[in-house]
């Protein structure tokens, strides 16, 4: 049975945006059937099995088809009686709520939307900003705010956000560079961080049983999404930079040590110097250090052009270190 | 986290289109190309086919009606699709992102603004804004407020600038282009007058600078650098430095650009491109006994000889 329609739908997409559109336009739920014998492009004999699979088999691919796109389509019954479920799309779910942004406001969004560097998130940024430009916001694509940061992350960001939106536990395989084989890691993610342009996920980390960060970049492979949703509760506002930032914290420099660094030498240990004297063997600096072997790491790179005075840490950790470069060359 | 397909990509633009039109009666469809990233071609086919798609019925007050001539267009009937689709997840997360880095990016000017578009953008997505996601990036405010008024005023300057590939710290003049941060540092971005080429100048290395009178002017074959896949991008014409590294210095191959890295045994054998041996030496002597150098032949013997004179200026007495 066909309907005598006056457009024959030529295209995929013009049956979608007919789609779209009646069951906007519907309050009711439109079973299949229903939704068959109005949309152009659907028009088959539902007493022909093939012909009737076949309906069914492009019906769900467009169903599929609009909900990746994100249109909530809503499924339902008209009535107690009817069997067959029915669609419709309900206008508050659908729109985008109005959103007014002053010209500076829509000029941020656009320089915000274009510094991603990822490919995914670069398409996901210009495609919501398409949306904006369609509720009438005018941006300004010439904008620019004197700083531009980079923006990027890591593959494992999107799945690890979206889990720690839904509360959703993840596995994944994680590298540290000290160990050779990834070990798998099963984590309750509260919240992605970024910290000094590094992406963490923080969380509770169900093997440990603690609190724990992973640096992104370590992630091996796909995270995994496992159970169900809502199946933790994070802390009440959980200072997730903290957590991180405690692992990096500033580290008091108490120690002072001298070294005697030949003219025109060691710029670097120069410029961390407090206070700097010329002398007959070269410049005698004051440096101020936290760590020891860091700063012995440091002073022995620059081979004879420099020769600490003390303090004897300083000293003999140099001394110790160029000792083991020698034996070992 | 993957871009929609083609279909998807057409009927996700008409969904907009409609009410994009709708919001600015009798624009220039070459205009509304441009905002959609398309021909001119290609938006007078979506409008064909948006004509012929419409309320059920599909009757001549069903359809989606507009006057479309030569230059303009103007919706007249939307059929319902008077509103562009919510925002999806990766759409909200993308945006909520990028506005909070920008927000947390020092010397951005009116970081009010920032604040305020965020917050807007946050309400329109409802929940699909709510990922807990927190942004924090270091940086030296005053510096860069500092940094990004020079290069607004377009002023050359004079700057002291610490090189760590040469170790060295030099003056020089340059013409500022823009200001750039890169995995959380900030850089100056400007044409050399010294180098005669266009660097990336991290803020933190600037040990003084001055705000010339005259104005910054790069020259055209200025090019800004291509920062997406970070700032130090080693090319084949560097020397390839390969190492054995043990476990306790792998961190390396995570803090600096190696091209590759093979295990050996209980180590690992891994190459890196380097500007500048001088650095590969300091590098290297710092890192202690757990590194050792395989190759050039050059950089082995510099290290020995550096380590044994350094050595010696601690055993001979009076030195």
């Amino acid at each position: 049975m066909l309907l005598a329609l006056p457009i024959v739908s030529r295209t995929r997409t013009e049956r979608l945006v007919n789609l779209v559109i009646c069951l906007l336009s519907t309050r009711r739920f439109l079973t299949a059937a229903q939704i068959a014998l109005t949309v152009p492009g659907y028009e088959h004999d539902p007493e022909d099995p093939r012909d009737h699979e076949a309906f069914q088999r492009k019906f769900e691919r467009d169903k599929a088809e609009l909900r990746e796109l994100g249109v909530p389509l809503e499924t339902g019954t008209a009535s107690v009686f009817d069997q067959e479920p029915g669609y419709r799309i309900a206008h508050r779910e659908y729109a985008l709520p109005d959103i007014l942004l002053e010209p500076d406001e829509a000029a941020a969004v656009g320089i915000a939307a274009r510094l991603w560097q990822h490919a995914g998130l670069a398409a996901a940024a210009s495609s919501g900003l398409a949306k904006l430009r369609a509720a009438g916001v005018e941006v300004d694509p010439q904008a620019t705010l004197g700083v531009e940061p980079v923006v990027t992350v890591d593959p494992a960001f999107g799945p690890l956000a979206a889990a720690a939106r839904d509360r959703r536990a993840v596995t994944f395989s994680y590298r540290v560079p000290e160990v050779d084989d990834p070990a798998t890691r099963r984590l309750e993610p509260w919240g992605v961080v970024c910290w000094r342009g590094r992406w963490y996920v923080v969380g509770h980390d169900r093997d440990r049983a603690a609190t724990r960060c992973f640096r992104l970049s370590r992630i091996v492979g796909a995270v995994k999404a496992v159970g169900r949703t809502d199946a933790f509760v994070p802390p009440e506002n959980p200072d997730l930079i903290s957590h991180v930032a405690k692992w990096s914290g500033p580290v008091a420099h108490n120690g002072r040590a001298t070294v005697i660094v030949k003219p025109g030498r060691g710029a670097m240990l120069r410029r961390w110097a407090t206070d700097a004297v010329e002398g007959p063997e070269g410049d005698r600096l004051t440096i101020s250090y936290g760590d020891a072997e860091y700063l012995a790491s440091k002073i022995v790179g620059y081979g004879p052009d420099v020769r600490v005075e003390g303090p004897p840490e300083v000293r003999d950790a140099v001394i110790q270190r160029l000792k083991e470069v020698v034996a070992r060359s | 986290m993957t871009g929609p397909r083609p279909t998807g990509d057409r009927l996700g633009r008409l969904l907009n289109l409609v009410p994009y039109l709708l919001a600015r009666p009798g624009i220039l469809v070459s205009e509304a190309a441009a905002d959609f990233g398309v021909t001119e071609k290609t938006l007078r086919e979506d409008l064909e086919l948006l004509w012929v798609c419409g309320l059920p019925g599909y009757g001549p007050g069903d359809l989606i009606d507009m006057a479309l001539d030569d230059t303009t267009v103007t919706i007249s009937h939307d059929a319902g699709i008077d509103r562009p689709l919510r925002l999806t997840q990766d759409e909200a997360l993308a945006l909520v992102v990028a506005l909070r880095m920008l927000a947390e990016t020092p010397g951005t000017g009116n970081r009010d603004v920032i604040e305020r578009a965020l917050a807007k953008i946050e309400t329109a997505a409802g929940d699909q804004a709510d990922a807990p996601v927190e942004v924090r990036l270091p940086g030296n405010e005053k510096r860069l407020d500092e940094f990004r008024a020079v290069v607004e005023r377009g002023h050359a300057l004079r700057m002291t600038y610490y090189t760590a590939a040469r170790d060295e710290t030099t003056e020089r003049v340059v013409d500022p282009m823009r200001m750039v941060m890169v995995d959380g540092r900030a850089y100056l971005e400007a044409w050399c007058r010294r180098a005669e080429g266009t660097r990336l100048f991290r803020v933190d290395r600037v040990d003084a600078y001055e705000e010339l009178d005259e104005p910054s002017l790069p020259p055209e074959e200025a090019v800004p650098h291509d920062v997406s896949e970070g700032v130090f991008r080693p090319g084949p014409e560097l020397q390839l430095v390969t190492l054995r590294v043990g476990r306790g210095s792998r961190w390396i191959t995570e803090y600096y650009p190696v091209e590759e890295v093979t295990r050996s045994g209980d180590e690992w054998v891994v190459t890196m491109r380097v500007t500048d041996l001088g650095w590969a030496q300091r590098l290297l002597l710092g890192l202690g006994p757990d590194v050792t150098v395989l190759g050039p032949p050059e950089l082995l013997t510099r290290i020995h000889d550096q380590a044994t004179a350094a050595l010696d200026q601690y055993s001979t007495p009076g030195r």
